[in-house]
């Protein structure tokens, strides 16, 4: 047992930490980031698409129903609120972004039915189906676009108590907040009796189910818990980064960026879906800086891109050999190495890849 | 033409396009057979083999040496994957070896286009995917020449592969692999070999299922998410049976045709996206274990 917890099952440790990211977030860098790149291209999508891969950690890392469908629920997420905002006379933004998050929660539920009958594979594709049908029906029925025929739409302004949020700065805050709160409700539900049932079941859901876990229950927590997320986050990422609406950029590629997040980041931790969308989106980046700056343009567009795949399919495969628990994992190995006093983690040391 | 003719046509040609998903699904089944793994780079397989193909025909080598020699290059891509994915994953859980292989299907992609490109190429195989005059004549059915080959091909690929595991020595090694590879290793079977074998046979599956799509479609990306369809093929067939890769694919691809042209017009079209996907549901929840598949069974 820990014995210095001080609130509510948290160690000063995970307290100092708290205070010291927020500060971070809300003070230091919005006082010392000026250029409005950093906030528009790179914490703004780093933020939204951090937050799904936090959704996906929480149905694959977590409940380890391996589902393959986070950006059809985004799409899902997007679409609500840019219909709710529409429609619904006075509808304040962050009601909109809840509900939207209910909104993917309850296809959530409806593609997470599969998931009491089929594990593994099988539920990958059955949750592809998820990621398809959504996208489709979006295209498909003019209603959700409201009868644009363009095929982008742009999305509406984020007002807040009459305030309305337009630059980058502002747009940050308003995503730093939404995916703070949504973080800290996570790490308190992966740390609570709801989580422990998640990996109760991900490690042996037949043992779980004889200990009084409702497996009906638990996996369709995780599958509507984890939809919210990404409903959300796919709100926020078109709203604040996209700044438009296309059902095509919720394809499949952006569920397999989700996935390859949570997998290197490191399967069930809510940090490693941070670490791993860090790395996902700025990766591409820097390789791209590299061509320009380095080689002066001398490597082609195409090889650049293909180089980016090749190096994410290796890392994949040598994380499943030598760290199945990703970047996470590294990271904690460094720190206690600096800090060998410290006993480990409960939870970490626990934790067991799918 | 009567209703009823145009039904039959629309089943037919579906038929004939499901035996290509009967193609890739092949590749996913013999893998899975052989080690229990199920390859998600299959589609990324199709892909990289067709492409190498096109590849070395434009490098001016004839159709049948750059056939065999995409082979060859596949055995070497089966030959790595062995020494470098699958054996230090040996005893992983299914579910590792699933992340692991889709992490392959991104390195051969990625490994494609840096080879070759990504601009869409023509594949001409000198057949035409246009309906063949004597069937029109006897029958009044409209089938393409295309579909028809991609199904006697199939046929060719499915009875070979029978009888190379029927009455071949490495054969028989692979089905006692198949069973328990642990027993087989230790009575002397070389288990590299024989997923050395298994991944050049799927590689040449994967290229033949390449050329049929790509002489279609045209050689492309898009190719990868086509084979994507193969997953539901899979689940309905069962993903360790050779005969529900084929029976899947040809339900597959007569249901998706079926609902288009008669369900589709009510909803815009496009539900060919999506439709096998659904019906892959409803099969997992009558019959998780497909039509051909062995029973699951779980024990703690």
């Amino acid at each position: 047992m820990n014995t210095n917890v001080v609130f509510m099952g948290y160690t000063r440790s995970d307290l100092t930490n708290l205070v010291v990211v927020l500060a971070l977030a809300l003070l230091v860098i919005p006082l010392t980031v000026e250029s409005d790149y950093w906030y528009a291209s790179i914490l703004i999508p780093w933020l939204c698409l951090a937050l799904a891969a936090v959704g996906q950690q929480i149905v694959m890392g977590y409940a380890g129903q391996l589902a393959l469908g986070a950006a059809g629920f985004m799409a899902a997420g997007a679409f609500a609120c840019f219909n709710l905002i529409l429609r619904v006379p006075y509808m304040p933004f962050p009601v909109a972004l809840a509900l939207s998050g209910l909104i993917a929660a309850a296809f959530g539920v409806l593609f997470g039915l599969p998931s009491l009958r089929v594990r593994g594979i099988y539920l990958m594709v059955a949750t592809l189906a998820s990621q398809f049908f959504i996208v489709w029906m979006i295209d498909k029925f003019g209603w959700f676009k409201n009868y644009d025929t363009s095929g982008i739409i742009t999305a509406q302004d984020i007002v807040i108590f009459g305030k309305t949020f337009t630059t980058p700065l502002e747009m940050y805050l308003v995503v730093v907040v939404v995916v703070a709160v949504l973080t800290i409700f996570a790490v308190n539900m992966t740390r609570g009796s709801t989580g422990r049932s998640w990996m109760a079941v991900r490690d042996m859901d037949i043992a779980a189910e004889s200990m009084g876990i409702s497996l009906l229950r638990t996996k369709l927590q995780a599958f509507a818990i984890s939809a919210f997320f990404c409903g959300v986050a796919g709100a926020l990422f078109a709203f604040t980064y996209l700044k438009s609406l296309e059902p095509v950029a919720f394809d499949i590629k952006l569920s397999f960026k989700i996935l390859f997040m949570v997998i290197l980041g490191g399967l069930g931790t809510i940090s490693g879906a941070f670490i791993g969308a860090a790395f996902i989106l700025l990766f591409p980046v820097v390789l791209n800086s590299l061509g320009n700056n380095v080689f002066h343009g001398a490597i082609d567009a195409t090889i650049i891109s293909a180089a980016e795949q090749v190096v994410f399919g290796v890392l994949i495969i040598v994380f499943m050999i030598y760290e199945p628990l990703g970047m996470a994992k590294l990271w904690e190995n460094v720190k206690q190495r600096f800090n060998f006093k410290r006993a480990p983690t409960a939870a970490l040391s626990k934790t067991q890849a799918t | 033409m009567t209703d009823f003719l145009f039904f039959i046509e629309v089943v037919v040609a579906g038929l004939l396009a499901g035996t290509m998903y009967s193609l890739v699904a092949l590749g996913f089944v013999l893998i899975y057979k052989a080690s229990s793994t199920f390859n998600f780079a299959q589609g990324a397989m199709v892909f990289f083999a067709v492409l190498a193909f096109v590849g070395f025909m434009e490098l001016g080598l004839p159709f049948v040496a750059a056939f065999f020699v995409t082979i060859v290059l596949m055995g070497l891509v089966g030959f790595f994957t062995e020494r470098l994915v699958l054996k230090p994953l040996m005893n992983q859980s299914e579910d590792t070896l699933l992340m692991a292989t889709i992490g392959l299907g991104f390195v051969l992609e990625g490994l494609a286009q840096a080879a070759w490109g990504v601009e869409v190429r023509r594949l001409d195989l000198g057949i035409g995917d246009f309906p063949i005059p004597w069937i029109i004549d006897s029958t009044g059915l409209f089938i393409s020449a295309l579909d028809l080959t991609a199904g006697l091909v199939a046929a060719v690929l499915i009875i070979g592969l029978a009888l190379l595991f029927k009455y071949t020595k490495m054969g028989l090694g692979l089905r006692a692999v198949a069973d328990d590879a642990g027993a087989a290793s230790s009575i002397g079977i070389p288990l590299g070999n024989i997923m050395l074998l298994v991944w050049t046979a799927a590689g040449i599956v994967a290229l033949v299922a390449g050329m049929m799509w790509g002489a279609r479609a045209g050689v492309q990306f898009a190719l990868v998410d086509l084979a994507l369809k193969a997953l539901p093929v899979l689940i309905i067939g069962g993903f360790s049976s050779i005969p529900g890769a084929i029976v899947g694919g040809l339900i597959i691809g007569a249901s998706e045709k079926v609902l288009e042209v008669y369900v589709g017009p009510f909803f815009g079209g496009g539900i060919e996206g999506w439709a096998p996907y659904v019906l892959a549901i409803f099969f997992l929840l009558r019959r998780p274990e497909g039509l051909f598949g062995e029973k699951i069974i779980r024990r703690v």
